[in-house]
C-alpha cells in the first residue's frame, strides 16, 4: 500500500453490496467453474510441460542422429525387433520410436501430469483458494483429470507424430515394413500406429489412475509421481516372474506391449482388448477411490 | 480286397484258442488330481497270431457316464503314431478312461515291446489285431456290449494310428465310430502323387520305422525298388493301395470325426477330402476338422481336438444325443502372434456343411510376360527348388503370418500371375489351373504352386509350403498335353492389393523327378484363369475372449459407482433460514477435534454472530482455532458438529454461497510460474464469473498493486512486479496480492487471516482504512489477529478465542474498554490482597496481577483518578501507562470473567 489510495477507488469500494439476498455471487454457477480451458492454461506454461514437451519432441531427433552416427541397425541375432526395420520408411521409424519409449518413457508424462496436478496446487496453496471459490471438489477433480489426461495423451501423439514427421523426411514416406515379414502400405500404416497410441494411453490409464489418486493423498507432488512410477516398475518386475502363471494376466503390465499385435500384417485384437479390460478397471477403480478421498477430506494444506 | 469278414461270434471262440493271455496282466493305478477318479491300468503281452502285441487298458471305478449298476461302458481303442509306442496316447487314455470309457492302448506289430514285421496295416497283420483287440473287449466286464462277442468300440489315432481305425472300421463290423487324425486315404496317393516319387518323406517314413528290415519282405523290396528307379511302378501302388483304407472305402459306414492337418505335405488335407466323401456317400454322420498343424509341425490343438473326440465318442458311443459333436467343418486359421507370449493366435472358422475343395469358385485371370514360357529341367534335377523340408516343417505355419522359407531357381519354372487383388480373397481349398504342357522329352515332371505375392511385389508365400507333382508321360509330352493342375488344398487370405502368383517348376527338394535334362513349355489353356475355391459358407468365429474382458471393467464400473454412492454423507444441506439472510455469519455449536485425537479440540462449542457492516476481528493467540474456525467458514474442513451459516445459507464443502465470500487465509497460494496478473486472471477465470464483476483494477489498487497513472502503466510492462513471475515476489508482495485475489469481485463478506503480516507500518496503517470502507457501505470484514493492537483500530466488534474455546464475543470498546486497560508497574510484587482492593474501587472493571505489577481496566474511573486511588492505598507506583499486549488482554478477560 505503498500508493495512496485514490478517492474513485474508495467510492467504489463503498458501493453498497447488493443481492445479498441471493445464495451466490451474481454470474456464480457451479458448473462453470475451473473450465478446461482456465485450467490448462494454468497447467501449460509449467515448466514440467514445457521439459517434457521438449524432450518428446527432440527424442526422434536423437535417434536420428544416432542412426546416422552408427548406421542403420542389422538383423543380429534371431530376434527380429521392431529396431531393426527402424530406417525403412517414417511409419516405421515413428513405431520404432513409440518401441523404445512405450516401456518408460511415455509412463513420465502420464505420471508427471497426473500425480502433479492436484498434488502441486497443495503444495502452492492454491488448493483452498480454488475450492472456497468455490469450484465444488468433484468439478476440480473432474477439469484437472481430464486436463491431466489431454495432457498426457498430447505426449503419446507428440513423440510419434514428430518421428512420423522427421522420419520421413530422413528416409521417405512408404509403407511399413513390420518385423514380423509383409509391410502395410502407408496409407494403413497411420490408422495403425494411431491404433497404438490409442491402446497405449488406455494402458497406461491404470498410471494415471494411480497417480491422480495418489495425487490426492499427498501434498508432496513427487511423491504421487513417484508412488505411480514406482508402483508400475514393481509391477513390470511381478510380470517377470512366470511362476506367477496366468495370474498375471491381470497386472497391467503384462499388457504393456500388446499394441505390437497392432503391427502385424493381421491386426490381432485379443492382447489389446484383455490389456485394455485390466486397465480400465483398476482405473475405474482408483479414479472413483480419488473422487470419494477427495469429496471428504479436510484440505488443510 | 476281398478278405471276408468274419462273423464275431465266431471270431470270439476263434481268439480264445490263440490269444492267450501271456502274463497274468499288472495293474497300476494312476492316481491324478484331487478329484478326478483314480485310473486302473492293466498291462498285459496278448499273444497272436505269432506275434506278441504289447497292450494298456485303462478303466475307472464308477466313472461318470457309465450307465447302470453294473458299470458296463463302451470301449475305446487308441492307435499310436507311425515309430512311437501305446505310451505316445497313455494320458488321452486315462482321459477318456475318467470321461467313463474302458481305453485299450496297444503298440503296432514291429513298434514299441511288440514283436513281429511292419505290415503297413496289413489288412492280415494289423488290422486282424485289431479284431483281436475287440475279441478280447468283448469279454471284459466293464465293456458295453452291442450283442454277443460285439462291443460298443469306437477308434481313434493319429497317422498310422489313424489310418488302422478306418481300416478296423472297414474290415470288422463291430467298430461303432472313428476318429482318425492326420492320416491317409491312399498311402500310394500319399507317396506317389500322380505317379512322382515323394522321395523325402519316404526315406523318413522307413527310417522312422526303423530301416528297411523292420518291415515285412515285400514291403521293403517295393521301396527299394521305388526309391532307385526314382519313380512308382503299377505294383508299387497296388501294393499301398491294398494297404488303405481306401480300399475298404466303400464299407466304412461308421460316424466318423476327421481330423486333417493344414501343414502336412505328407498326408494332405485331399486325403480328409476323399475320406469325407467315401463315409458321407455311405450315409454315416461326418465332421470334417482342419487343425493349423500336420506332420510338418505347428500346433496339432491336442486339448481342443481330443475334447472334440471326447464329445464324438459321446454323441455315437455312449448314445448321448445332447452332446454337441461340433460344426460339421471346422478349420483353424492363424491370426497374429500373441504378443505377450511369441505364440501364434489361432480361431477357428466353421460350417455347418463340409463344402470340400472346390466351393464357391471364382476366376482370376492370370497373365504371364510371354503365353509360351520355356524353361528347362536341369541335369540330375539339381538344384531343386525348396517346398516343405519335413523337420523344418515348423516355419511352414508362419506362411500364414507372411513368412516362409521357400526358393525357385530361375530358368527352372514357369509363372503366370493375377491382377492386384481388389479385395480380401480367403481360399479354402484347392485352386486349378488348366495349362498346356510340352516336353522334348517323353516324360515330364512339373510341380505346380501358388505363391500369394505382396503388393510391392517383394516378397511371396507359399501357403503352408505345399505343391502339387504332375507327371505328363508318353506320347502326349512331346505334342503338348493339356493338364488340368489341382494345386494343393489350403486355406489361406489374399490380402487386397496382393497377387496370385502359380509357379511350375521342375523340380523339388521333396520329389524324385527325371533326371535327364529337358527343355519344357508351358502356356495356359483355356480361358487362362486360375480358379480358386472360396468356401464362402465358412465363417471365422469370433476370437475367444476370456470372460473377464468384458466382466472385469463391469466389476470395476460397479465398485467405482458403490464407492462414489457410499461416499454421499451429509451432502444435502439443510434449508436456508430466510431470517438470517442478512447475516453475513452466524457460528452456533460449532465444534472440531483434531484427526486421530479424542479429546483434543482444535474449536470447541464456538458461537458467535456477524452482523453487516461489521469489521470483525477474530482475535486470540497462535494455536486458539482461528485459522481452523476460518478453514470450516470457507468449506476446507467439516466441522465435527454445529453449524456454520453464511448469509442464512448453511456451509458445506463447495457451498455456492462461498462465491460471495472473498478469503485470504494462512498465506497466500500462486502459481509461481506465472505472473501476479496472470494468476488473479485466472482465478477469476476459474470463479466461473464475467471478468467485467471481476474489479481487478480496483482490488489492485487497494492492495497496493495497481497503478492507474497511464504513464507508469506504460512503464509498467516490464519493471511493474505484477507482471513478473509470482516466484520472485518478496513475501509482503505476495500478502499484497493474495489480498488482492481475495478482494476480487468485492465479495460481500472479506475474510482475512493476518493480513498485515509481512507488511510495512504505513501499510498496515493503509489496511485499516481499507477494511473500515470496505465495511462501511454494508459490506462485512472479518480479521483475525494475534495482536490486539492491530485489530482494535479498525475492528468495530471482536471475538476472542483461546485454545479452540470463545472467550468473549461484542463490540471492541465493550471488550477492550477503548484505551482503558492501564498497566500500572509496582516496586516488588503485588499482594493478592491489594489487587482485589484496587478491583473494588469505583469505576474500575478489572485489576489483575502480573509479572510487571497490575493490570487494570477502567470502567469510568479515569486514569488519574486510578492514579490518586493507588497512592492513596500506598502501591508503591513506578510507573502507570496503557496496555497493549495481547496477553494481558487476555489476562484482564479472564480475570474478568472469573470475578
Amino acid at each position: 500500500m505503498s500508493t495512496p489510495v485514490t478517492a474513485p477507488a474508495t467510492e467504489r469500494a463503498t458501493e453498497p453490496a447488493t443481492e445479498s439476498a441471493t445464495e451466490s455471487a451474481p454470474g456464480y454457477r457451479a458448473g462453470h467453474t475451473l473450465p478446461l480451458r482456465v485450467e490448462a492454461m494454468r497447467q501449460w506454461r509449467r515448466r514440467r510441460t514445457m521439459v517434457m514437451a521438449v524432450v518428446l519432441g527432440a527424442l526422434p531427433l536423437i535417434l536420428i542422429a544416432a542412426f546416422a552416427i552408427g548406421g542403420t541397425p542389422g538383423r543380429e541375432g534371431g530376434r527380429v525387433t521392431l529396431m531393426d526395420t527402424a530406417t525403412a520408411s517414417g511409419a516405421n521409424f515413428a513405431a520404432t520410436c513409440l518401441f523404445v519409449s512405450a516401456g518408460f518413457l511415455l509412463v513420465v508424462p502420464v505420471a508427471l501430469f497426473c500425480g502433479d496436478t492436484v498434488a502441486s496446487e497443495a503444495n502452492w496453496s492454491s488448493l483452498r483458494y480454488l475450492l472456497a471459490a468455490p469450484v465444488p471438489r468433484a468439478r476440480l477433480l473432474w477439469s484437472k483429470l481430464a486436463v491431466a489426461l489431454a495432457f498426457s495423451l498430447a505426449a503419446m501423439v507428440l513423440l510419434p507424430g514428430v518421428a512420423l514427421v522427421t522420419g520421413s523426411i530422413a528416409y521417405g514416406w512408404g509403407p511399413l515394413e513390420l518385423p514380423t515379414g509383409g509391410s502395410l502400405p502407408a496409407g494403413d500404416a497411420i490408422p495403425r500406429l494411431a491404433l497404438v497410441v490409442a491402446f497405449i494411453f488406455v494402458s497406461q490409464l491404470v498410471t494415471a489412475a494411480l497417480a491422480f489418486w495418489l495425487s490426492t493423498k499427498t501434498d508432496a507432488p513427487l511423491g504421487a509421481v513417484g508412488g505411480a512410477v514406482g508402483l508400475t516398475i514393481v509391477g513390470n518386475v511381478l510380470d517377470a516372474v512366470t511362476a506367477l502363471g496366468s495370474w498375471r494376466d491381470f497386472l497391467p503390465a503384462h499388457w504393456q506391449f500388446a499394441w505390437a499385435d497392432a503391427l502385424q500384417p493381421q491386426l490381432e485384437w485379443g492382447g489389446m482388448l484383455k490389456g485394455a479390460a485390466v486397465s480400465v478397471t483398476y482405473a475405474l477403480v482408483l479414479f472413483a477411490l480419488a473422487f470419494r478421498g477427495f469429496s471428504r477430506k479436510d484440505i488443510v494444506s | 480286397m476281398k478278405l471276408r469278414i468274419p462273423r464275431s461270434r465266431a471270431l470270439a471262440g476263434a481268439v480264445a484258442a490263440f490269444a492267450v493271455l501271456a502274463g497274468g496282466g499288472t495293474w497300476t493305478a494312476v492316481a491324478s488330481g484331487s478329484d478326478a477318479p483314480t485310473v486302473h491300468r492293466e498291462e498285459r503281452i496278448m499273444s497272436m497270431d505269432g506275434v506278441r502285441i504289447d497292450t494298456s487298458f485303462f478303466t475307472v471305478d464308477g466313472a461318470d457316464g457309465v450307465d447302470g449298476a453294473a458299470g458296463k461302458r463302451p470301449a475305446v481303442l487308441l492307435g499310436h503314431g507311425f515309430g512311437g509306442s501305446k505310451r505316445d496316447v497313455q494320458a488321452q487314455a486315462e482321459q477318456l478312461a475318467r470321461d467313463g470309457y474302458a481305453v485299450l492302448t496297444w503298440s503296432a506289430r514291429g513298434f514299441g515291446k511288440s514283436t513281429g514285421k511292419i505290415g503297413l496295416n496289413d489288412p492280415d497283420g494289423e488290422v486282424k489285431d485289431v479284431s483281436r483287440l475287440i475279441d478280447w473287449l468283448a469279454e471284459r466286464p466293464e465293456v458295453r456290449l452291442d450283442a454277443d462277442g460285439d462291443p460298443r468300440v469306437g477308434v481313434s489315432g493319429s497317422s498310422y494310428g489313424g489310418a488302422i481305425s478306418l481300416l478296423a472300421a472297414g474290415h470288422d463290423k463291430r467298430v461303432d465310430a472313428v476318429a482318425p487324425q492326420i492320416t491317409y486315404w491312399n498311402l500310394a496317393d500319399a507317396l506317389f502323387p500322380d505317379g512322382v516319387f515323394k522321395k523325402l518323406w519316404a526315406g523318413i517314413f522307413i527310417n522312422t520305422g526303423g530301416g528297411c528290415e523292420k518291415f515285412e519282405n515285400r514291403l521293403c523290396e517295393m521301396y527299394e525298388r521305388v526309391a532307385v528307379a526314382g519313380k512308382p511302378d503299377a505294383a508299387a501302388r497296388d501294393l499301398l493301395t491294398a494297404h488303405s483304407p481306401s480300399a475298404v472305402g466303400d464299407r466304412i459306414k461308421v460316424p466318423a470325426l476327421i481330423v486333417q492337418g493344414q501343414n502336412d505335405s505328407l498326408f494332405p488335407l485331399d486325403h480328409a477330402d476323399a475320406m469325407a466323401k467315401a463315409i458321407d456317400g455311405n450315409g454315416a454322420p461326418v465332421a470334417v476338422d482342419w487343425i493349423a498343424g500336420g506332420h510338418d509341425g505347428g500346433d496339432r490343438e491336442s486339448a481342443r481336438v481330443e475334447g472334440r473326440i471326447t464329445d464324438w465318442f459321446d454323441r455315437y458311443l455312449k448314445g448321448e444325443k445332447g452332446t454337441d459333436t461340433g460344426p460339421a467343418f471346422r478349420v483353424t486359421r492363424t491370426g497374429g502372434v500373441d504378443s505377450t507370449d511369441g505364440a501364434a493366435k489361432l480361431r477357428g472358422a466353421a460350417s455347418d456343411r463340409y463344402p470340400g475343395l472346390e466351393a464357391g469358385r471364382r476366376q482370376l485371370k492370370l497373365a504371364a510376360a510371354k503365353p509360351e514360357q520355356h524353361f528347362t529341367n536341369p541335369a540330375g534335377a539339381n538344384p531343386p527348388a525348396i517346398s516343405a523340408v519335413p523337420g523344418v516343417g515348423a516355419l511352414s505355419q508362419l506362411s500364414g503370418l507372411g513368412v516362409g522359407l521357400s526358393l525357385d531357381f530361375p530358368g527352372q519354372n514357369a509363372r503366370f500371375e493375377t491382377a492386384k487383388l481388389a479385395s480380401d480373397l480367403r481360399v479354402t481349398g484347392s485352386p486349378t489351373v488348366k495349362v498346356k504342357v510340352k516336353s522334348d522329352r517323353d516324360d515330364a515332371v512339373l510341380f505346380g504352386k501358388v505363391y500369394d505375392v505382396s503388393a510391392d511385389g517383394r516378397q511371396q508365400v507359399l501357403p503352408s509350403q505345399l505343391v502339387s507333382p504332375v507327371r505328363v508321360s508318353g506320347a502326349g509330352a512331346k505334342d503338348g498335353a493339356t493338364v488340368e493342375l489341382r494345386l494343393p488344398a489350403i486355406d489361406h487370405e489374399v490380402r487386397a492389393g496382393h497377387r496370385l502368383r502359380v509357379v511350375l517348376a521342375a523340380t523339388d527338394l521333396g520329389y524324385a523327378s527325371p533326371a535327364d535334362p529337358a527343355a519344357y513349355t508351358v502356356s495356359l489353356e483355356g480361358d487362362g484363369a486360375l480358379t480358386v475355391p472360396t468356401a464362402t459358407g465358412v465363417k471365422t468365429q469370433a476370437a475367444p475372449l476370456p470372460w473377464w474382458v468384458w466382466g472385469l471393467p463391469a466389476i470395476g464400473a460397479a465398485v467405482a459407482v458403490a464407492l462414489l454412492l457410499t461416499a454421499r454423507r451429509r451432502t444435502v444441506a439443510p434449508a436456508p433460514d430466510p431470517a438470517l439472510a442478512e447475516v453475513p455469519l452466524q457460528i452456533t455449536g460449532l465444534t472440531k477435534k483434531y484427526a486421530k485425537s479424542a479429546d483434543r479440540y482444535a474449536v470447541r462449542d464456538l458461537s458467535f454472530r456477524v452482523e453487516r457492516g461489521q469489521v470483525l476481528g477474530l482475535l486470540g493467540p497462535n494455536g486458539a482455532g482461528k485459522t481452523t474456525t476460518l478453514r470450516m467458514l470457507m468449506g476446507l474442513i467439516t466441522p465435527d458438529s454445529g453449524e456454520i451459516r453464511v448469509f442464512g445459507h448453511a456451509i458445506r464443502p463447495g457451498s455456492p454461497v462461498l462465491s460471495r465470500v472473498g478469503s485470504f487465509v494462512e498465506g497466500a497460494g500462486f502459481l509461481p510460474h506465472l505472473t501476479g496478473r496472470a494468476n488473479l486472471d485466472l482465478y477469476w477465470q476459474a470463479t466461473g464469473r464475467p471478468a467485467e464483476d471481476s474489479r481487478m483494477d480496483e482490488a489492485l489498487e487497494i492492495a497496493g498493486l495497481g497503478d492507474p497513472s497511464p504513464s507508469s502503466r506504460l512503464r509498467s510492462t516490464r519493471g511493474d512486479p505484477i507482471d513478473r513471475a509470482v516466484r520472485t515476489y518478496s513475501q509482503g508482495m505476495r500478502q499484497r496480492l493474495a489480498i488482492a485475489q481475495a478482494m476480487l469481485g468485492m465479495p460481500d463478506l472479506l475474510i482475512l487471516d493476518e493480513p498485515t503480516n509481512g507488511l510495512d507500518p504505513p501499510q498496515i496503517r493503509e489496511m485499516r482504512d481499507v477494511m473500515i470502507r470496505y465495511a462501511a457501505a454494508g459490506r462485512t470484514v472479518i480479521v483475525s489477529s494475534h495482536l490486539l493492537s492491530e485489530v482494535e483500530q479498525s475492528c468495530t466488534h471482536l471475538v476472542v478465542m483461546d485454545r479452540g474455546q470463545l472467550m468473549q464475543a461484542g463490540p471492541v470498546a465493550e471488550i477492550t474498554g477503548g484505551t482503558d486497560t492501564l498497566l500500572v508497574t509496582t516496586e516488588g510484587e503485588v499482594s493478592e490482597a491489594l489487587a482485589e482492593k484496587v478491583a473494588a474501587l469505583p469505576g474500575i472493571g478489572t485489576a489483575v496481577r502480573t509479572d510487571e505489577g497490575l493490570l487494570v481496566r477502567l470502567d469510568g474511573a479515569s486514569p488519574s483518578a486510578l492514579i490518586g486511588e493507588l497512592v492513596r492505598l500506598d502501591v508503591p507506583l513506578t510507573g502507570v501507562g496503557p496496555n497493549r499486549r495481547l496477553e494481558d488482554a487476555f489476562l484482564t478477560l479472564i480475570g474478568g470473567t472469573s470475578a
